[in-house]
């Protein structure tokens, strides 16, 4: 269970410290990394606005997407131990609940029965389906090397066995995981929080109508995400078997580092185009391909 | 034992249909149906749980009469019960569905109606338990003949009568093609029927025999490219019926497919790998026209073509396995597979009867006429939501299940897969990913676009909720639905034991398997995931309750005057993905430019259609071709009885010549 509570931690920090690092890399005074947990504060403190147009499923939309994300963090493992609930096929389980969550917060936003929102919901939907692909072909390899179908125990194997190459394999896993997190968590450059302007974006404009209550749950979701895919991040690179102290100090590390990597990104990054973020999101599935190809060379499959 | 007498009984009672009153034919004929139904299920509860697999029902004068024995293995045991459960529900949810064309349609063809549905599911049920080879060929002539006079139930409309006519044709070719197959085996074994494939395949070539088996069930089941009837009848079907044809009557291609399988004895490969790349090209494409739709029945039907694609991945991944020997991926793969049937036969008919409930309240199937749907019918919105859902493979419903065994027969046999092998393996697993989001976007649009923001038009304002009577069918099948997916192992369970029987897989501890462990696992954090959703959205109630919760218009940057064209519509749900995948979907756009000169441009209209590429290459060219031939020939139609003479006259010459020559 130390795994969830050190995802619930750093969702608790990570948001405040992309904040910080983009204030200080613009320039700006900004204001400390527990912004964003204040404004949460603030939200619920609100009371709600509903449109007219909007029926149960608005309602019921934040809630269920935030219990699937919840439920997928229960299967991250931790620092070489079994996850809460860990079976074989169980990232698949992962990948297909967090679309739960999905679809949920695309009929959400639909519902609105708002141009804008639409328009979110269609490309949320739309480049999801583009980056799922690379999610399994990278899963597809990991399994492969190591020989295990669920998180809690190919994580463990990574440096067990005997091949050298572990090193540039868990590189490329970290990489595409990087990727794959940003387009999760609706950063940029297939996203951008700060949605300006390319009519509003994709995440930031599906939650137009939401408000208090309903609109904390959507914030702690993309907060949680983050902190699953960034010790999704930590486990491929820190092997399982070092010492549970140093794991957790390098864990807090890699995930501050992360959110600084983030940080920065968007600070000096331009976002893509729009309709260039298709053949990006493909781009990303290729890479995932490569260490597919890179999987069948280290097991002795290819040459 | 001597219970099919009932079988013949009923098969007799069937024609008293059309000699009782207009009223109490509805009765009659569910009446019938529930006896057929309780005795067929009796049968194979029976088969499935008899320790001798196989429950061979000799009826002394059923034989007598037809020379045909019926047997029940565990196979049919499993179609049965799909085939029963469906076509049940179909017919309660028919009772009131029925009653909107009362006005329009003679009683006359009611009853043709319903004695064709009567002999819609006797067909099914003896497809599935006929071995023989011309009593199969029977039972599958009169399935085709009985839905053709279901798919022209409103034959009023000429339309509907164009498109019944094409679905024969093209039934009667598939038929052609296992007809052929079936003369191959007798002319090689003297045998015509399943039991003597064996014995054909391992002697003879299995491929060229196995293709043109695959290519007649693979018309019924719907296999791109043979897919082109799908789309068509089942729009032009009502309801109940397009949801008994997708739910369970394309599963008899399938079925016919898994027969084969059982006997094939060589190349194996070859044919697992042609079965899955043909299944994952169906699937795909199945989507992508999908999401093209704006007929809310046609884009279902494309999907029912997707998930016959998911089943035959199933079927091609369990295929691979036997090939290698793998027998845990054969497990997974079959198994998967064909849970996927009974999966799909749930969602699939619950989808197309929500459809009809839809189509009752607004007179319409145009998607982009609807939306706002979800207030006037908040029970059919929900069940449409859980189909939706279900039909997507999201935890926890039904579809998951059988997509998570495909997964785990394709990523459990990775790590000891050769490299051609996992390059198969990763390529059909990108596939079924991609399939999977493509769905997501589906259906988001086709729920959203339907049920959800203001409606579109004068019809869907004025709708209204359909009666219990049409509600209640539908809850059964979705109880099934979320019984699959919260106690997956109940279900799975005999479907591995049956899959391992029939396709003799030694597996020695099958309950132990960790694939198989692992369900419990998800039934496990499904049942968490509905716990927690249950507090979350508690927590939020009695939190709402203390803050002030107003009402306020729906956010229009400024611009607040609602107006239900400000919304997205499913053509612009779509535009992005249509502009992907616009070298596959050849979509045509209707629109005239605004010229220049043009200062206050006039009305204008817009139109888009995708249009189905295979269906245009395969079936409308060669119609086209072959119309102009005949048209040609049509000349020496003169209407003058004296050229017909001399046509005779020329006849009777020939054949006299030819007998003189000995040609002939």
């Amino acid at each position: 269970m130390t795994g969830i509570v050190f995802i619930l931690l750093t969702a608790f920090f990570f948001p405040g410290i992309i904040l910080r690092t983009k204030n200080i890399a613009s320039g700006r005074k900004g204001p400390g990394i527990f912004q964003p947990m204040k404004d949460l504060r603030v939200l619920l403190k609100k009371g709600s606005i509903f449109s007219p147009t909007t029926g149960i499923i608005f309602r019921i939309a934040p809630s269920i997407t935030l219990s699937a994300i919840l439920c997928a963090s229960l299967l991250i493992p931790f620092a070489g131990n079994a996850a809460p609930l860990s079976f074989e096929g169980d990232f698949i389980f992962f990948a297909y609940i967090l679309a739960m969550g999905r679809f949920f917060s695309i009929i959400g936003a639909l519902d609105t029965g708002s141009s804008f929102e639409g328009m979110g919901a269609n490309r949320e939907a739309f480049f999801s389906m583009l980056i799922e692909p690379a999610f399994f072909i990278l899963l597809a390899a990991f399994a492969m090397f190591t020989g295990y179908t669920s998180f809690s125990d190919i994580f463990p194997h990574f440096y067990v066995s005997e091949s050298d190459y572990a090193l540039i394999y868990s590189i490329i896993g970290c990489f595409l995981l990087v990727q794959i997190a940003m387009v999760e968590t609706s950063r940029v450059p297939v996203d951008d929080p700060k949605t300006h302007l390319e009519l509003t974006m994709i995440h930031e404009v599906m939650i137009l109508d939401n408000s208090g209550f309903d609109k904390a749950l959507i914030h702690i979701g993309t907060y949680l995400k983050f902190a699953i895919f960034g010790s999704l991040i930590f486990n491929s690179i820190v092997p399982a078997g070092w010492h549970f102290l140093l794991q957790s100090a390098l864990f807090m590390l890699i995930q501050v580092v992360f959110a600084i990597a983030i940080g920065l990104l968007e600070s000096f990054r331009a976002r893509n185009k729009m309709n260039k973020n298709p053949k990006y999101l493909l781009t990303i599935s290729a890479i995932a391909m490569i260490a597919f190809v890179v999987t069948l060379i280290i097991t002795k499959k290819l040459m | 034992m001597e219970a099919s007498v009932v079988l013949l009984i009923i098969i007799l009672l069937s024609f008293l249909v059309f000699a009782l009153p207009a009223s109490t034919r509805y009765s009659f004929t569910l009446l019938l149906l529930a006896a057929g139904i309780i005795l067929t299920s009796f049968w194979a509860l029976e088969a499935f749980t008899s320790d001798e697999k196989v429950c061979s029902i000799e009826s002394y004068l059923f034989t007598r009469l037809t020379g045909i024995t019926l047997i029940v293995d565990r196979l049919s045991a499993f179609f049965i019960l799909v085939v029963n459960l469906t076509v049940l529900v179909g017919f309660l949810y028919a009772k009131d569905y029925l009653k909107s064309y009362t006005r329009d349609i003679k009683p006359l063809r009611f009853s043709i109606h319903y004695f064709s549905y009567l002999w819609l599911y006797l067909s099914m049920i003896l497809v599935v338990m006929i071995r023989n080879g011309t009593g199969f060929l029977i039972a599958w002539e009169i399935m085709a003949l009985s839905s053709f006079l279901l798919v022209t139930f409103e034959a009023g409309d000429r339309l509907t009568m164009k498109t019944g006519i094409s679905y024969l044709i093209q039934m009667h070719t598939g038929m052609f093609f296992i007809l052929i197959s079936f003369l191959i085996v007798e002319k090689a074994t003297g045998e015509m029927s399943f039991d003597a494939l064996k014995g054909y395949f391992s002697t003879h070539s299995n491929i060229l025999l196995f293709l043109l088996f695959f290519t007649g069930f693979g018309i019924k089941a719907g296999f791109v490219p043979l897919h082109t009837w799908l789309p068509q009848a089942h729009p032009a079907a009502p309801s109940h019926v397009s949801g008994v044809m997708s739910g369970v009557m394309i599963k008899m291609g399938i079925y016919g497919i898994v027969r084969v399988l059982v006997s094939v004895q060589h190349d194996l490969m070859v044919i697992g790998v042609l079965l899955l790349a043909v299944s994952i090209i169906s699937g795909l494409f199945g989507v992508m026209m999908a999401i093209m739709q704006h007929d809310l029945k046609s884009l279902l039907a494309y999907h029912s073509i997707e998930n016959i694609g998911i089943i035959g991945t199933g079927l091609g991944i369990g295929m691979i396995g036997l090939a290698e020997g793998n027998v845990l991926m054969s497990l997974l793969g079959f198994s998967g597979g064909l849970l996927h049937v009974l999966n799909h036969s749930l969602f699939k008919s619950l989808l197309f009867f929500n459809a009809g409930s839809v189509y009752s309240a607004t007179h319409t199937r145009n998607i982009e006429q609807m939306g706002g749907l979800m207030k006037r019918m908040p029970y059919t919105a929900i069940l449409f939501l859980t189909g939706s859902l279900a039909i997507c493979g999201l935890p926890p419903f039904n579809g998951f299940i059988s997509e998570y065994l495909i997964y785990m027969g394709m990523f459990r046999s990775l790590p000891e897969a050769g490299l051609n092998q996992a390059v198969i393996l990763l390529l059909s697993i990108s596939g079924l990913v991609l399939i999977g989001g493509l769905a997501v976007f589906c259906f988001t649009k086709a729920f959203g676009i339907v049920f959800l923001g203001e409606p579109r038009s004068e019809k869907a304002s004025a709708a209204q909720e359909v009666s219990k009577s049409m509600l209640i069918p539908q809850a059964i099948t979705t109880f099934f639905i979320l019984m699959i997916g919260l106690a997956s192992l109940l279900f799975v369970k005999p479907v591995s034991v049956f899959v391992s029987d029939i396709f003799a897989l030694n597996m020695s501890d099958l309950l132990s398997l960790p694939s198989l462990t692992a369900l419990t696992q998800i039934s496990i954090i499904a049942g968490i995931f509905v716990i927690l959703s249950a507090l979350i959205l508690l927590t939020r109630h009695f939190h709402l309750k203390t803050k002030k919760v107003e009402e306020g218009p729906t956010w229009g940057c400024g611009y607040t005057a609602g107006s239900y064209k400000q919304q997205y519509t499913a053509s612009s749900y779509s535009y992005n993905y249509n502009h992907l995948a616009k070298p596959l979907l050849r979509t045509k756009k209707i629109m005239e430019d605004i010229r220049e000169e043009e200062i206050f441009p006039g009305e204008r209209s817009f139109e888009s259609h995708s249009e189905d590429a295979f269906k245009k290459v395969l079936i409308d060219r060669p119609v086209n071709w072959l119309s102009a031939i005949l048209k040609k020939i049509a000349v020496m139609q003169t209407g003058e009885i004296r050229h017909y003479i001399l046509y005779a006259f020329v006849f009777i010459l020939l054949i006299f010549l030819l007998t003189f020559f000995k040609i002939i």
